[in-house]
């Protein structure tokens, strides 16, 4: 090995792992630390086969010749690898909802998450992922006369191995990158979903995501396979507890869209952000990608980010077969210390593809706030076209709201439009609006809803009102 | 009878620059005053003092509102108490539509009168038989709040809300200003429309020619931080024919 890499894999591994897989298997909660040990553990606890081992053992060899990458505009300590926990997981094993641990359900009432089905949000299947195991999957079995399979990733891998061989890493490969390839190791659950051939999934899918006990990463891998002519609407929605430890939150989601296929993914995330003076709070880490692998198909992928002390993720789309579309609506908030890098790549590959980028981003208190885009047209990608909106609006003057829009067209033929605008929220408005009766809270929410108003309209209904508020939460004492 | 607004030997400054020197006003429900005078003289410090907006510093005086401290309330407080202002350059909010705007602020008014707030259906209403009279295109409800207003139905969308809110002390600042004949004529009606003798009009103006529409009770003439003249409707057309000149040379005047 060359020095160079000696020294990566020192970093890696700084501290001497003391525990052997075995015994790891008899606990519930891994001590911290990562090691080939480790690995091998998860997948053993998790009754893995063989092939997913060695998937995540090549993962874990390669991540230890990766550096970190600096580039993002964010700025963080370093991160301690060893300094984490890789497994937790509730104490008993559950084969129905009446098992769960009552302070689980509590934890789950709290969160809104309602586990009996006849509670569940009309018509809304529900994966609760708790610390690293799937507790309950509802609606499994009305789905499956559908043909639809939405479960846990844990039971995939159990009950369609087949599914999971073929599709895991074909979009993001665990080469991808240094957060992408340490998920290849040790993901730890996720979702899976699959939809076939002309079928219109008739509910809208979704997740629950907490992070629960002190120095538990999470790990999430989450797989959606959308066959020729099919829909789903999946949502993702993030809570964490309040915490003085960063804790990192390094998923992968990929998505493949075949023939004609519609897949909607939208993610309301409000992560622990940190404290005022930017103490504690989640590190969002995490990669997200689709392809419209087939004619015609189509992704979408909309977001409110609000949480998390530090955010870094570009939902991206290759946009492989012909006519496919690819769409990014976001709405990032940075308020008091966080800090987000964020933002999409649209790789155009296919004949006549077309993309959608509109990015709001809203920076109050002294945060910082970067759109970082990519529209990239190959040579053969003949009539693509790409329309970019990025709008940053600052909310007083301690904030920064910057924007790193990259185009790279390799096709004579390709549109491409790109408009961005920067705004405040001055002391105009928000007196215009109390003069007229408004406090100052509703007037900072009636502005701020109006300038993101294009990204909540591509929301699904219920997330679009908790967006809202979640926007208003956020933005609680920001001008001033 | 107790006055609606009392203001006592007001000193008012922004950036550490004095604007108003020991301004005395008294206003009763149900009157109109104009408040004229040069530029710089302090008139629209006056009006959003009254408003509220912190950029300018109290440094000593009272002003009392239907019996209240008003330094004591906050801005929202004094609009939903029945404080307007008009605004001289009323401000662009993109993405709110006008609608929206107005059926908010209409609702946050009601609501505390005590009032159940309007549905979208009366709202809309309600706002439509005032725009008409304002000869306001309807169009104007679906667009982003005075957002590629021209400068005419920016000023008409202010008498519009004013129209909407009723409120018990409308501050007029240069409404007039950049209005065609036309447009100062329905402005001037729309604000005739609402005199009574619950209602109370400041209006400020660099101009007589508003004020031979809406035809004031008193006119005072603001110099130097201080009202140094007041008389009645001809004092206003006496500025008119001479300018603000004969005014620079006289002495304040009392409470």
């Amino acid at each position: 090995m060359s020095d160079d890499s000696m020294q990566t894999l020192e970093v890696h591994t700084q501290t001497e792992y003391k525990y052997g897989w075995s015994t790891l298997l008899d606990m519930d909660t891994f001590p911290k630390g990562l090691s080939e040990e480790t690995v091998r553990a998860i997948s053993l606890k998790k009754e893995e086969p063989e092939w997913l081992l060695e998937w995540r053992l090549k993962a874990y060899r390669h991540w230890l010749t990766m550096k970190e990458p600096t580039w993002a505009n964010v700025h963080y300590p370093a991160i301690n690898y060893q300094d984490i926990i890789y497994f937790a997981a509730p104490k008993k094993k559950l084969n129905s909802i009446d098992e769960a641990d009552p302070e689980l359900i509590k934890m789950f009432d709290k969160l809104g998450v309602p586990l009996e089905e006849r509670k569940i949000l009309a018509g809304v299947a529900v994966d609760a992922v708790v610390d690293s195991v799937s507790v309950t999957t509802t609606f499994k079995k009305e789905l499956s006369t559908l043909g639809i399979i939405f479960c846990s990733f844990s039971e995939a891998v159990k009950e369609h191995p087949e599914l999971v061989k073929k599709y895991l890493g074909s979009v993001v490969p665990y080469t991808d990158n240094f957060f992408a390839t340490l998920n290849s190791a040790v993901f730890s659950d996720g979702s899976f979903c699959f939809i076939p051939p002309g079928v219109r999934c008739p509910m809208e899918l979704s997740t629950y995501f907490r992070i629960n006990a002190a120095n538990t990463g999470q790990f999430e891998r989450t797989l959606i396979i959308a066959e020729k002519g099919s829909y789903v609407s999946y949502l993702e929605g993030c809570t964490a507890p309040m915490r003085d430890e960063n804790q990192l939150h390094a998923a992968v989601v990929e998505i493949i869209a075949m023939d004609e296929a519609f897949v909607k993914y939208s993610t309301v995330q409000n992560w622990y952000p940190g404290d005022k003076e930017g103490k504690g709070g989640i590190y969002n880490f995490v990669t997200k990608r689709g392809i419209c692998a087939g004619y015609k198909s189509k992704i979408t992928w909309t977001q409110v980010e609000t949480g998390s002390a530090i955010t870094w993720k570009y939902p991206s789309v290759i946009l492989k077969g012909d006519e496919s579309v690819g769409e990014f609506y976001s709405v990032a908030v940075t308020n008091n210390r966080q800090q987000a890098d964020t933002g999409t790549k649209m790789l155009h590959i296919g004949k006549n593809t077309k993309s959608t980028i509109i990015s709001k981003g809203i920076s109050a208190g002294y945060s910082n706030n970067s759109y970082r885009g990519l529209v990239k047209i190959g040579k053969r990608a003949d009539g693509a076209q790409n329309f970019s909106q990025c709008d940053s609006l600052l909310m007083g003057d301690k904030c920064g709201a910057h924007t790193f829009p990259y185009l790279e067209v390799d096709n004579p033929n390709a549109r491409v439009e790109h408009e961005a605008t920067t705004s405040k929220i001055g002391e105009d408005q928000l007196f215009y609006c109390k003069q007229r009766g408004l406090s100052e809270e509703d007037a900072i929410n009636m502005i701020v809803n109006g300038y993101c108003k294009e990204v909540f309209n591509e929301l699904p209904m219920e997330f679009a009102v908790e967006a809202q508020k979640l926007l208003a939460i956020s933005l609680e004492g920001s001008v001033g | 009878m107790k006055p609606l607004l009392q203001i006592s030997d007001l000193y008012v400054s922004i950036a550490g620059n004095a604007i108003l020197n020991g301004l005395n006003l008294t206003i009763n429900s149900g009157e109109v005053h104009a408040i004229m005078g040069p530029n710089g003289s302090g008139k629209s410090t006056l009006a959003n003092v009254i408003a509220g907006r912190k950029e300018y510093v109290v440094e000593s005086g009272t002003i009392t509102y239907n019996g209240r401290d008003l330094f004591s309330m906050e801005v929202d407080e004094r609009a939903l108490e029945g404080i307007f202002l008009a605004f001289q350059y009323p401000i662009e909010i993109p993405g709110v539509s006008n609608s929206n705007f107005l059926k908010s602020t209409i609702n946050v008014h009601r609501v505390h009168q005590g009032l159940p707030e309007l549905n979208s259906l009366e709202m809309l209403k309600f706002i439509r038989s005032k725009m008409s009279s304002l000869e306001m295109d309807a169009e104007l409800l679906k667009r982003s709040l005075n957002d590629g207003f021209s400068g005419g139905e920016k000023k008409r969308n202010e008498i519009l809300q004013m129209t909407l809110l009723e409120p018990k002390l409308a501050i007029l600042d240069e409404t007039d200003s950049g209005l065609d004949i036309d447009a100062l004529r329905i402005v001037a009606d729309g604000v005739n429309h609402l005199r009574s003798p619950e209602r109370s009009f400041i209006v400020v103006t660099h101009y007589q020619r508003l004020l031979a529409h809406i035809v004031p009770d008193f006119v005072h003439v603001l110099s130097n931080g201080r009202i140094v003249a007041t008389g009645d409707k001809s004092l206003a057309l006496k500025l008119e024919e001479e300018g603000y000149d004969w005014i620079r040379e006289s002495p304040p005047v009392p409470a």
